[in-house]
């Protein structure tokens, strides 16, 4: 990898000898007439990066995507693909994207959809190479309507990889796929980003994003609100949640907060769920002080960093 | 660990071109024939049924004996129900944005080079090759039945203008194929243009001066259906139909370009 890097690199260095990102944003912001669905993103990923974004629904996620690909325009700042515009970066087959839904024609067989899709390219592989690489050349002439869900994502994917893109955006990739099909999948991604293709993709499966992205970007109400790798965004949340079982733990609520360590106390009907940076001291004082049973401790997963990185963020919104 | 980051892009932004024509070709113009070809429904309402209705009406004894213009009724009904063809194909072509947008493919083409002048100029091609084979289907048909009578010129004059003038009926299956996002539109539009090529003047002629006659001068098919019976009957071509035409030609072209615009603005 290393030693192909010199003659390959002559593509991503602009006349000004810089480095030229991938996908590059500066104070971009989308409003949806009163709706601010993007309030200021800064952002930019390097060539070959595989990326995950990540965030509820409404976070500014889509829109952001939208704008990356040119379906929308920013309302203010500025945004390039590969040192383009991205609707310039399209044309030039520069940037492809993989939707989770639609985006296929039921009355076109799957190699007639591949090549139509080719036909509008300038430079394009061939159908029949993609469809070899997508695994689908066996249903080449099936109708993409008797097509199964798992087979219409190859075939997006078919048509995804005709441009060979630079830059190829994935909106929830494995949906519907069975575990072998996700492993294969990834390892393809995987060796194409090797080559310097960047992936952007969104997804809910945050084990996934952990496992396969270089770096996870969160983004809540329309801003960023963690960018890092997988274990620097948990050890962002790091400490662990310790739950037990006890009647009216509503009355030692306010002696376990005063704990050392402790971020937060939760009681849900009959348990309680103390989230600490010292779970020791937290059990001890539940064994010995309290009438608490079943403990269990558990170290803080991606989700709950997630979810405490946004819930954070959304109580320092309401606060301002 | 190895990183990725370290790697850089293999592809040069500076090679790659962008298409001619903004990406206009001759195979998608292909696959989208043999696509429209492959839905019966269109199939059987813009081909088979304009040549039932001619074969039906005209073969009666009173329209092949009684004249009209230079040729007989029978004449005067297969120019009615060739531009009624050309009239419906034309708006079925349009209409299948409407299919394309419920099923997210306009979506995916706006992630390929093709440009939004050539998407429409493909779907308005192809709305014109189905209006040419539903003209040509009616003119066949009434060429094989020796039913109607009229001299060459008229035949071909006849057919030509049908054919020409039905592209104002692709940009309004467009118009309106950008207003319902439905993806079977030509079940809305199937009876509604029925009905306009009965106030047309295309089911049954209307009395010059009369009160019907007022009202479907305002009608969108009114013109093109009195301009492609012209060489029937000759003589200079009243102003009220080219104006009828190009009014709802600027008006369709118009709302299309108007729906259009809003559809691009956010997918």
């Amino acid at each position: 990898m290393t030693s192909a890097t010199e003659h390959l690199g002559l593509g991503s260095v602009d006349p000004a000898g810089g480095r030229r990102p991938a996908v590059s944003l500066t104070g971009v912001t989308k409003d949806f007439g009163n709706v601010h669905a993007v309030r200021g993103i800064e952002l930019s990923i390097q060539p070959g990066e595989v990326v995950a974004f990540l965030g509820p629904n409404g976070a500014g996620k889509t829109t952001t995507i939208d704008m990356i690909l040119g379906l929308s325009t920013p309302t203010s700042g500025s945004l390039s693909v590969l040192g383009l515009e991205p609707r310039e970066a399209i044309a030039r087959g520069l940037v492809a994207a993989v939707m989770q839904t639609g985006g296929l024609l039921k009355d076109l067989t799957v190699k007639e959809t591949v090549e139509y899709t080719a036909s509008l390219f300038a430079d394009t592989r061939t159908a029949d190479d993609v469809l070899a690489d997508a695994g689908i050349s066996g249903i080449a002439d099936r109708l993409v309507a008797k097509c199964s869900g798992g087979e219409q994502q190859r075939l997006r994917f078919a048509m995804a990889l005709l441009s060979d893109p630079a830059l190829l955006l994935l909106d929830e990739p494995t949906t519907g796929m069975d575990v072998e099909g996700r492993r294969s999948f990834w390892s393809s991604i995987r060796s194409d980003a090797q080559k310097g293709r960047t992936v952007l993709f969104a997804t809910h499966y945050l084990e996934e994003a952990d496992q396969y992205a270089d770096r996870i970007i969160l983004i809540s109400q329309g801003r960023i609100v963690a960018d890092g790798s997988g274990s620097e965004i948990k050890s962002l949340a790091s400490g662990r949640t310790v739950r037990a079982t006890l009647e009216d733990a509503g009355t030692v609520t306010t002696a376990l907060a005063g704990i050392t360590g402790v971020d937060s106390v939760e009681v849900r009907g009959d348990s309680v769920y103390v989230h600490t940076k010292d779970s020791d001291a937290v059990a001890r004082y539940l064994l010995t002080q309290t009438a608490a049973r079943d403990i269990e401790i558990a170290a803080k997963g991606l989700e709950e960093a997630f979810l405490s990185l946004t819930g954070d963020h959304e109580t320092q919104g309401a606060g301002q | 660990m190895s990183s990725p980051m370290s790697s850089t892009a293999s592809i040069d932004p500076n090679t790659r071109r962008v298409p001619p024509l903004g990406g206009l070709n001759v195979t998608m113009l292909k696959i989208e024939l043999r696509r429209i070809m492959r839905n019966k429904r269109t199939m059987i309402f813009t081909l088979v049924m304009p040549v039932l209705l001619y074969v039906i009406i005209a073969s009666n004894a009173k329209y092949t004996n009684e004249r009209a213009g230079s040729g007989n009724v029978s004449a005067y009904i297969l120019i009615s129900m060739a531009t009624y063809g050309a009239v419906l194909a034309s708006t079925s072509g349009g209409a299948m944005v409407a299919t394309e947008r419920a099923l997210g493919w306009s979506r995916q083409l706006r992630l390929t080079p093709l440009s939004p002048v050539a998407y429409i100029v493909v779907k308005s091609l192809v709305a014109l090759t189905l209006g040419l084979g539903s003209v040509l289907a009616v003119n066949v048909v009434g060429i094989l039945t020796n039913k109607a009578d009229m001299p060459t010129h008229v035949w071909i004059a006849g057919a030509v203008i049908a054919w020409a003038g039905s592209i104002v009926f692709s940009a309004f299956g467009l118009f309106m194929g950008y207003l319902l996002p439905s993806e079977n539109v030509m079940q809305v539009l199937g009876p509604i243009m029925a009905g306009l090529a009965a106030i047309g003047g295309l089911w049954f002629p209307i009395d010059k001066g009369s009160v019907l006659d007022h009202i479907s001068a305002w009608t969108p098919i009114y013109g093109l259906a009195n301009l492609a019976r012209w060489p029937l009957y000759g003589g200079a071509p009243h102003l009220v139909w080219i104006v009828n035409l190009a009014g709802w030609f600027a008006l369709f072209v118009a709302g299309a370009a108007w729906r259009m615009s809003k559809d691009t603005a956010r997918v």
